[in-house]
């Protein structure tokens, strides 16, 4: 009788355990399949705009004409906002680690994530409102001074909505990633490293110097490269604040376009060849973010004493 | 007696000799402060220059003047140090910028009578017309909006989380690190850097050929909101699954539990303030998204309380459109004005849902017994 109950019950154990990890089995691969799909449904709808005839694109001199100009302004704010926020953000992730009164460090940590909390709409709002008018006179100073130069060649927008603000507000957004991200690598340098250094007499800077930086270098660059990742794909921050045109290289004039905002401010109304175009142009950002974001992690997993960092 | 002490005062000054004296960075501040005042006057004084010209001034001054009596190595330290500091208090702007500004338009906005009861429903340029010419209500509200948004948010959590917490249980209890486990855990990181955009370009795409081209609902838009929650539900899972102790497992095994019974009884209970904060976390972050809704959802102006039929409203669509769209053309304060007030509304929301993550994981953590 117990013999009975206890092989029935063992019975019922193993069915719910076949159950069970077949459940958690099947949801692994529903992901690896939703990723798979990402690409097929995107091929499988822009192939009628890479295979249309080329005066039926937008522009009417084909595909490659139509994405050329957007994929440089794509890359262009985007650089502008990595130049802007890896120092910056590399800044504030020593003074989280190594400079701020321990007390304070996880507070202040605090505070820089709620700038990856505010939603990139009102990012995209207070860029146009507020930043970009504040900082237009600027923009007049620079094509005044220093107009010999391609990318600060006037006459400056007076509206301030030009790809350098843009750029500024991506910088803004991609900062508290990064800044996370190296703050985590810089408290795992070792302690050992860091009190010798002291011990010889090193000042916290040569410290830093000798004993943090050299270990948190390829951290630092995945976290860049993850940065550089969302600056390629964020939509709301250029699509509200910039002014688009046709490529240009001054970055104080309203001109260029990104492939994220073209998409948000066409694919709404848009219907037929157009939906397809705007599709091909998402697949072709898809394209570019995978590759930056695959050679981000790989750096990573080749460090694999830094995955702490993610 | 006088030849005993004098060596060791002189050895003393020999340690002291060669440093700043402990004031002396404040020192440095206030004359920079004055210094600055001074010359921002002249040119026509902003609390924001004034700001600038005397962190620049104090890091010149103070850099200098350790070089001088520090020697080069000193000043080097005190160098980074004033732009390891200036660097975080220029990171500090934007926030207090953006909060500030988000603040100021918005609060106007949120206090306007009904309007987080009233949809846009019938509300057109004409009525902003009359407001702006003859003083009469801003007319209009996001009822419509914040329901579309928690219906979306809803469904993308009610996909998100099983999925995600299965996979996480994969990865931790029945991958073994395995090939398939590592291919996973490789693409869930690939995921989190997909383009939002690209997420709800993909809900599109899929549901233009599965249901027919043209399909925007509510439940397009989840999808889209899914792919770019799943990974982040994942790793936050998964963290939070690694770290239940093996004690914990191997006493439920070693009373011939099953493994799923452990599972569901033993390793989830004790992660589940974790679990919980970070799905709520996760939930944060796609309730701003805008882009995906923006391409999958379209845009509504009347409530539309079927997740599965109709465009739908959501808080972010409806700030990008009455900036980007005023519903009157030739007075957009109005818009504007109901734009910052839904920005103030998602931003709370967002606040909120943090501030709940961090106190569900305190008051659920498991009890250590320490």
């Amino acid at each position: 009788m117990t013999a009975t109950s206890l092989t029935s019950t063992q019975g019922a154990g193993r069915a719910g355990d076949k159950v069970f990890s077949g459940a958690t089995l099947a949801a692994g691969c529903v992901i690896l399949a939703v990723l798979f799909g990402v690409a097929l449904f995107l091929v499988v709808q822009a192939i009628p705009a890479l295979t249309a005839p080329a005066d039926k694109i937008q522009g009417g001199q084909g595909f490659f004409a139509y994405i050329w100009p957007i994929v440089i302004g794509t890359l262009i704010a985007a650089v502008i906002a990595l130049v802007i926020a890896t120092p910056i953000a590399i800044g504030v992730a020593l003074f989280i680690s190594h400079f701020a009164p321990r007390g304070l460090a996880s507070g202040l940590g605090y505070v820089v994530d709620l700038l990856a909390a505010i939603p990139s709409v009102v990012y995209g709002a207070w860029g146009a409102a507020f930043l970009a008018k504040e900082i237009s006179p600027s923009y007049g100073w620079l094509a005044e001074n220093m107009g010999w130069l391609p990318i600060f060649e006037g006459p400056a927008s007076t509206t301030g909505k030009t790809i350098l603000t843009a750029g500024i507000v991506l910088a803004v957004m991609v900062l508290p990633i990064i800044t996370s991200l190296s703050r985590e690598i810089f408290l795992q340098a070792p302690k050992l490293h860091e009190e010798a250094a002291l011990a010889l007499g090193a000042t916290r800077w040569e410290m830093i110097k000798m004993a943090v930086l050299p270990f948190a270098r390829p951290g630092i660059i995945s976290a860049v490269m993850l940065g550089l990742g969302r600056a390629l794909g964020e939509t709301m921050a250029v699509a509200l604040v910039l002014s688009s045109g046709a490529l240009t290289a001054s970055l104080i004039q309203s001109g260029n376009q990104t492939i994220a905002a073209e998409i948000a401010l066409n694919f709404p109304e848009a219907s037929g060849l157009k939906v397809s175009t705007l599709i091909a142009a998402g697949l072709v950002l898809f394209v570019i973010t995978l590759a930056v974001n695959m050679i981000a992690r790989w750096v990573i997993t080749r460090h694999k004493e830094f995955s702490g960092a993610n | 007696m006088t030849s005993t002490v004098s060596p060791v005062r002189s050895k003393r000054s020999a340690l002291t000799k060669g440093q700043l004296p402990k004031y002396a960075p404040y020192a440095v501040l206030a004359a920079a402060l004055i210094v600055g005042a001074a010359i921002l006057a002249l040119v026509g004084f902003n609390a924001f220059g004034w700001g600038v010209v005397s962190a620049i001034l104090f890091a010149i001054g103070l850099v200098s003047w350790s070089a001088a009596v520090e020697g080069s190595r000193k000043a080097k330290d005190r160098l980074a140090t004033c732009l390891v500091v200036g660097s975080f208090l220029v990171a500090l702007l934007p926030l207090v910028s953006v909060i500030w500004t988000v603040l100021v338009n918005g609060i106007p906005g949120l206090l306007n009578p009904g309007f987080l009861t009233n949809s846009m429903n019938g509300v057109t340029g004409a009525f902003d017309n009359k407001a702006v010419d003859s003083g009469g209500p801003v007319l209009g509200g996001i009822y419509h909006a914040l329901l579309g948004t928690v219906q979306i948010t809803l469904l993308a959590t009610v996909i998100s989380v099983p999925v995600g917490l299965l996979t996480a249980i994969y990865l931790v209890e029945y991958g073994n690190d395995g090939r398939l486990a590592r291919a996973i855990t490789f693409f869930v990181d690939v995921m989190t850097g997909i383009p939002s955009i690209v997420a709800g370009l993909f809900a599109a795409a899929f549901f233009f050929v599965v249901v027919g081209p043209g399909t925007k609902t509510g439940a397009v838009a989840a999808v889209a909101l899914s792919v770019l929650m799943i990974p982040v539900v994942v790793r936050s899972s998964e963290e939070m699954l690694k770290i239940v102790p093996n004690e914990l497992r191997e006493a439920a095994y070693a009373l011939g539990v099953r493994k799923w019974r452990t599972i569901l009884k033993v390793v989830i209970p004790t992660a589940i303030s974790g679990i919980a904060s970070g799905v709520t976390l996760a939930i944060a972050r796609v309730i701003g998204e805008t882009a995906p809704i923006l391409v999958t959802a379209g845009f509504a102006t009347s409530i539309n309380t079927n997740v599965f039929g109709g465009w739908m409203a959501s808080l972010p669509t409806f700030i990008y459109t009455q900036i980007l769209n005023p519903t009157s053309p030739s007075n957009p304060d109005p818009s504007s004005q109901r734009a910052w007030g839904a920005a103030l509304v998602l931003i709370i929301l967002v606040m909120v849902l943090n501030l709940v993550a961090r106190l569900v994981a305190r008051i659920f953590a498991p009890k250590t017994g320490r």
